[in-house]
């Protein structure tokens, strides 16, 4: 089947009918795999067992980065083609994409007491993080409290492009500013500064952490689809409706 | 598996991650199986979108 008929929801819904059971079992193979290599990583020389939390964190931030970067990407798609599938990948991808984000600001503060000696400090990574939590707050609120749809699409990837600006700050805040923070260290020049040991657990939760945010995103994408089927026929049955009584 | 002196910290961080999880997941599949059935019972009673109508 050519990509380009992946445009056509029906045919959409197909493929995704058929592609979720494969990304769910793979996603679950790798969970196992990568929670247990996890229980048999070393801990850290000088974090001790709290560089378990990594697991978790790294992931998380990365995902919630990823899931507007997705955003952005589909509000071009909903601004310049007007796609309606392009809304609908928009739309998906901010609940999933907000969640990750408050997972990593949580683990990290749970993970910055014990190594910090606290929950939370106003730096640069830790605050455009926070604001990128809010602009996901934003681009629900926008989603969910417009009374026409395409009105709301609109107004949120306008958000999407706008607030896609914070991606580099967020990316660049630990080699810009003076921050608490760690700088970059595992995609950075020269390599990853992280022992192989703890590198390869991370790199399989990531991608395991990855799959599930494809998985669900391909599955809040299926119901955003059947939702609008649902609009469009209660519109169809309340047009009817007012036909009969007239 | 020994998780030191800062066991709360490591259980809450991934404690929290499942419940987020979780809850995302719980509502994924609560409205599909929502939208699911309120489309059979327009369908049941014979409203079809406009692309599903026979010319």
């Amino acid at each position: 089947m050519p990509v380009i008929d992946l445009a056509n929801p029906t045919r959409f819904l197909n493929v995704v009918n058929r592609v979720l059971p494969w990304l769910i079992a793979a996603t679950l193979i790798l969970f196992v795999i990568g929670l247990y290599r996890v229980m048999n990583a070393p801990d850290d020389y000088q974090q001790g067992a709290t560089v378990k939390i990594m697991f978790l964190h790294v992931p998380a931030a990365w995902l919630g980065m990823f899931g507007w970067g997705l955003m952005s990407i589909a509000a071009l798609g909903t601004l310049v083609w007007r796609h309606p599938l392009a809304d609908v990948a928009g739309k998906a991808a901010a609940p999933i994409g907000a969640a990750f984000t408050f997972i990593c600001l949580v683990t990290g503060s749970l993970w910055g007491r014990p190594t910090w000696g606290t929950y939370w400090v106003w730096d640069a990574r830790l605050t455009s993080m926070l604001v990128l939590l809010l602009l996901y707050l934003g681009v629900l609120a926008l989603y969910w409290t417009a009374e026409e749809p395409g009105r709301g699409a609109r107004a949120a990837a306008v958000l999407s492009l706008v607030g896609a600006v914070n991606l580099p700050i967020i990316k660049f805040s630990v080699d810009w500013w003076n921050t608490l923070h760690q700088p970059a260290s595992v995609f950075r020049m020269g390599g990853s500064s992280i022992d192989p040991a703890l590198l390869t657990p991370l790199l399989i939760m990531a991608l395991a952490f990855t799959l599930l945010f494809l998985t669900l995103h391909l599955a809040v994408m299926r119901n955003e689809i059947l939702r609008r089927r649902v609009r469009s026929m209660r519109l169809l049955q309340a047009q009817k409706l007012v036909e009969a009584s007239a | 598996m020994n998780l030191g002196p800062h066991a709360d910290f490591i259980i809450a961080a991934y404690a929290v991650t499942i419940f987020v999880i979780t809850a995302l997941i719980a509502w994924v599949v609560l409205d599909y199986s929502a939208q699911r059935r309120i489309l059979g019972d327009l369908e049941e009673r014979s409203i079809t979108r406009r692309s599903q109508r026979k010319s």
